[in-house]
């Protein structure tokens, strides 16, 4: 199992230093004038060429390249142009509140997907399993900018339950960091108002992006617990007196959810990509928001930085669900 | 005495989109303690579907009983509700399937499947795990794991104890039959209906197989119904036999007096299609003509068409029983009449 875990972890390295090549090239040779926006329209052209030097973009691409990567392996994300803060510094700042977002829509997702997907299966061709089909369908069709639109104008405008956008009042001081989580900051703090406050503000991002995952969990549940259901173990079970729930929630479950899994593993690098427009939508101070006001001032170092944590995170991800996976179905060996 | 399981004239319908088929037509069965029954006809003859409406696991609808009874120690099982039914399997009736591969759950250890079946026997009669009544939640999965072992045990798996914690998939075919068999016995039941248990198995475990449950039989005073389409496991092993074809049973009777004299023209002919030493390349008797559509059954014997001795009366109606020795039911007037003349 270990040996498994670091081989994949040495796979992925060679696929990770592609995407700083790509990411590098790419941001470097689009159109555009990065150095002339961030000095400004009254620089002279003696001042832009100095900020140039200071980047270091004066040199040849592959030397900007390896100085760049020998800085990443020391944890160096390269400077912004703009805001002239290491790109690492802003990362840890923005990183969690993002995080905090996915993980949020993503159990959101979970634990109301998989329960609704086995009862529809359970209750198949009646009316529960009718509305779950029309509501999955409805919320997988909506994107998810204009749902988070939607819901704004619903529930921050209209009925003024909740916060039309951030991550919490200004006014006040967010709880103490410990994991850049505000509601598991404000938990462990004891601090039970903060913890609400976090949570309202948190409520509408997180459907706004859970909902899309939601019902594709809902509906491959469905599939599998019915393909489930079929098996000759489960007419074994019933042939022996086992009650029907525990033949659905223990001996169908743990069978039926290791497609939903794959599925959760695509999810979250979906969300992680998702959030730009969110974020953007609610005000959401995360890595979307961050790159996307990187991306219009032509801003590269963050951009590509926030690109490589994606991709990061996105192959962890799947990393562990690919563990996960083993530990669901004894059959899986890891080779 | 009322036996283990009697069944009576039952009646079952299949609705599909072509009409109801009438799967079963007027299957009648006893079966009492430490009788093996071998319930033999071709595929698609009704013999698992008879097998399944013992435990009531046929699915309704589709399916309808159209009449008849199921009595199990005189209740008629037919007319329980869903929970009755539940503290009856695995309690009063266990069952084995086909194919142990597919028949035990992948993602658990044969332990908790085990223990848990145990538990559920347990609810409904605490003897079984032979702890005083109110025993705690710990003390009962403890006996149930005690049982489970001691269950492996019996069906010859070695080193039961340690291999309660492993997956089905680390299993052999032949054991894991066995496991699915101690899974069947570990409520007690008094009645065991296996469904071609023997089938999925290759020759030297499938004796092995029949073996071990003329074993359980004899310790435990069951009954036993065995669905098979193999006349050669049946002689092996059952001590009464019931022909079936085309949703009823055209003969019934102990073995001996059944292989020894058998009376319906289907089984004179099943039992010539049985391949032998002496026959030489092509001379095998095979059955001409196929299965009657059970949605439009022929009127009267439903042997008929394919029968060399049919005449007009049999496609009259229903074939009455005869009793042709203590035991011995043939569902057919004709033989009598030919043999008699």
């Amino acid at each position: 199992m270990l040996r498994f875990i670091l081989r994949r972890i040495l796979l992925i390295l060679p696929v990770l230093i592609g995407m700083t090549i790509i990411m590098f090239v790419i941001a470097r040779v689009l159109p555009g004038d990065p150095v002339g926006l961030a000095a400004g329209p009254n620089a002279t052209r003696a001042e832009i060429e100095a900020l140039a030097r200071e980047f270091g973009l004066d040199q040849p691409l592959w030397v900007q390249y390896w100085t760049y990567l020998s800085g990443l392996v020391q944890g160096d994300f390269g400077t912004s142009l703009f805001s002239r803060r290491p790109v690492a510094t802003d990362l840890a700042a923005y990183l969690p509140a993002t995080l905090e977002l996915v993980f949020s829509a993503l159990l959101l997702a979970i634990v109301v997907g998989i329960p609704a997907g086995l009862m529809a299966a359970v209750w198949r061709n009646k009316w529960p399993d009718y509305l779950s089909n029309i509501l999955s369908v409805a919320a997988i069709s909506m994107p998810r900018f204009f749902l988070g639109l939607l819901l704004q104008l619903c529930f921050a405008m209209w009925l003024m339950w909740l916060p039309l956008g951030g991550r919490f009042p200004i006014i006040f001081d967010p709880p103490p960091g410990v994991t850049g989580f505000y509601t598991i900051d404000s938990i462990l703090a004891g601090d039970w108002e903060s913890f609400w406050t976090a949570m309202r503000y948190l409520a509408l991002p997180a459907i706004a992006m859970s909902l899309s995952p939601l019902a594709t969990i809902l509906r491959m549940m469905r599939a599998s617990t019915i393909e489930v259901m079929h098996q000759d173990y489960v007419t074994t079970a019933r042939a022996l007196g086992l009650s029907p729930r525990l033949i659905v929630f223990k001996y169908v479950l743990r069978n039926a959810i290791s497609a939903s899994l794959t599925v959760i593993g695509l999810y979250f690098g979906w969300l992680l990509g998702g959030t730009v427009l969110v974020e953007t939508v609610f005000d959401w101070p995360g890595i979307g928001l961050y790159a996307t006001s990187a991306i219009v001032s032509q801003d590269f170092m963050p951009v590509v930085s926030v690109a490589l944590v994606i991709g990061v995170l996105f192959v962890t991800a799947n990393i562990v669900i690919d563990v996960l996976y083993g530990l669901i179905n004894p059959k899986v060996r890891y080779q | 005495m009322t036996a283990l399981l009697d069944i009576r004239d039952l009646h079952l319908s299949m609705h599909s989109f072509e009409g109801a088929a009438k799967v079963l037509s007027g299957v009648s069965l006893s079966v009492e303690k430490r009788q093996i029954w071998g319930l033999v006809g071709e595929t698609g003859c009704g013999k698992s579907l008879t097998g399944l409406s013992v435990s009531r696991l046929v699915r309704t609808p589709p399916a309808e009983y159209t009449g008849g009874q199921i009595l199990m120690d005189g209740t008629d099982v037919l007319g329980l509700s869903e929970p009755q039914m539940r503290a009856l399997r695995g309690r009063r009736v266990g069952m084995i399937f086909q194919d142990p591969t597919t028949n035990l759950n992948p993602a658990f250890r044969i332990g908790t499947q085990l223990i848990d079946v145990a538990l559920a026997a347990a609810k409904h009669d605490p003897a079984i795990l032979g702890l005083e009544p109110g025993a705690g939640r710990r003390a009962r999965k403890a006996a149930a794991r005690k049982l489970a072992i001691a269950m492996l045990t019996e069906v010859g798996i070695p080193a039961a104890e340690s291999r309660l914690d492993d997956y089905p998939h680390q299993f052999s075919g032949g054991m894991r039959q066995r496991v699915l068999i101690a899974m069947a016995l570990i409520g007690r039941p008094g009645l065991l209906i296996a469904d071609e248990p023997t089938t999925a198995l290759d020759v030297s475990v499938q004796a092995q197989i029949l073996t071990l449950l003329k074993q359980m039989v004899a310790t435990h005073d069951m009954g036993v119904v065995l669905i098979t389409h193999n006349l050669g496991v049946v002689a092996q092993t059952c001590t009464h036999v019931a022909v079936m074809y085309a949703g009823t049973i055209v003969e019934k009777g102990p073995i001996e007096a059944v292989l020894a004299d058998p009376a319906h023209p289907y089984t004179q002919a099943l039992l010539r299609a049985i391949p032998d030493r002496s026959v030489k390349r092509g001379q095998l008797q095979g059955l001409a003509g196929a299965v009657p559509n059970l949605i439009h059954p022929p009127p009267g014997c439903r042997f008929a068409p394919r029968c060399a001795l049919a005449r007009p009366s049999c496609l009259e109606g229903p074939p009455p029983v005869h009793t042709r020795a203590p035991g011995h039911a043939v569902a057919c007037p004709v033989v009598e009449e030919v043999q008699h003349a």
